[in-house]
């Protein structure tokens, strides 16, 4: 279990390696990497800037996987979300889950995105090519995404 | 007391946070955004849809009817975007 706040970007590929190095017990890793659009609401953007609450963010992070250990058989995990100015196809967010079998694997991967999305304390704002900086808001289907996880999820792979 | 502000709702107030004495009537959450509301027209802008706006008290998320008591770090945001 690991989770990383950071400005730099990442590589999918070292990242995986690095968590599962060494480790036979493991048949599945599903990861998903969340990146940039160039274009919000059908309008072109330049950049987008994320701000965070250091200290909270962490902590946030470290809730969503302690839970998502909690309801699937997961044997390894890590979630790196970065912060500050980013590009148009620029990595946002890493989560990676690893588990004996698929099933526990892709369902836990898609838990921490729809739980991290509604509960770690990041805000997004869009700079458009006029210069004029725009805070995203909040999705309402992402609160509805959580409620297909509850009373979901497995011990028993 | 310390309160932190982010996103637009810092923007609004013009300052990331600051040290507030709090009356002694404050109680829950709602009661601070309610007193905060009053203390100018930045925060009167900042808080004006109190629906849209989450607060965490020493770093963890809490509902407007949670109690103050207890908390050294309140802040102040409106729902998260990030993922």
């Amino acid at each position: 279990m690991a989770v990383r706040v950071q400005a730099e970007d990442f590589d999918v590929g070292r990242e995986t390696a690095a968590l599962t190095a060494g480790r036979t017990d493991i048949g599945a890793i599903v990861t998903f990497t969340g990146t940039v659009r160039g274009e919000a609401k059908g309008r072109p953007i330049v950049s987008m800037t994320l701000e965070h609450y250091p200290g909270m963010t962490e902590a946030e992070l470290e809730r969503v996987e302690a839970q998502a250990h909690e309801r699937w058989p997961l044997d390894a995990s890590l979630i790196i979300h970065r912060y500050g100015e980013l590009k148009p196809g620029d990595n946002i967010v890493l989560v990676i889950a690893a588990s004996r079998h698929r099933h526990a694997a892709f369902e836990a991967a898609a838990f921490l995105m729809d739980y991290l999305k509604s509960r770690a304390p990041f805000w997004k704002k869009e700079t458009g090519v006029d210069g004029t900086g725009h805070w995203v808001d909040a999705r309402e289907a992402d609160e509805a995404a959580l409620a297909r996880w509850d009373g979901f999820g497995s011990r028993d792979p | 007391m310390k309160l932190l502000y982010f996103a637009w709702i810092r923007e609004r107030i013009g300052r990331p946070g600051e040290t507030l004495e709090l009356p002694a009537a404050i109680v829950t959450v709602a009661d601070l955004v309610a007193w905060l509301r009053e203390r100018g027209p930045e925060y009167g802008e900042a808080f004006a849809k109190p629906d849209l706006v989450r607060v965490a008290i020493n770093q963890t998320h809490v509902k407007p009817n949670a109690p103050i008591a207890g908390a050294r770090e309140i802040a102040f945001f409106p729902p998260v975007t990030g993922g």
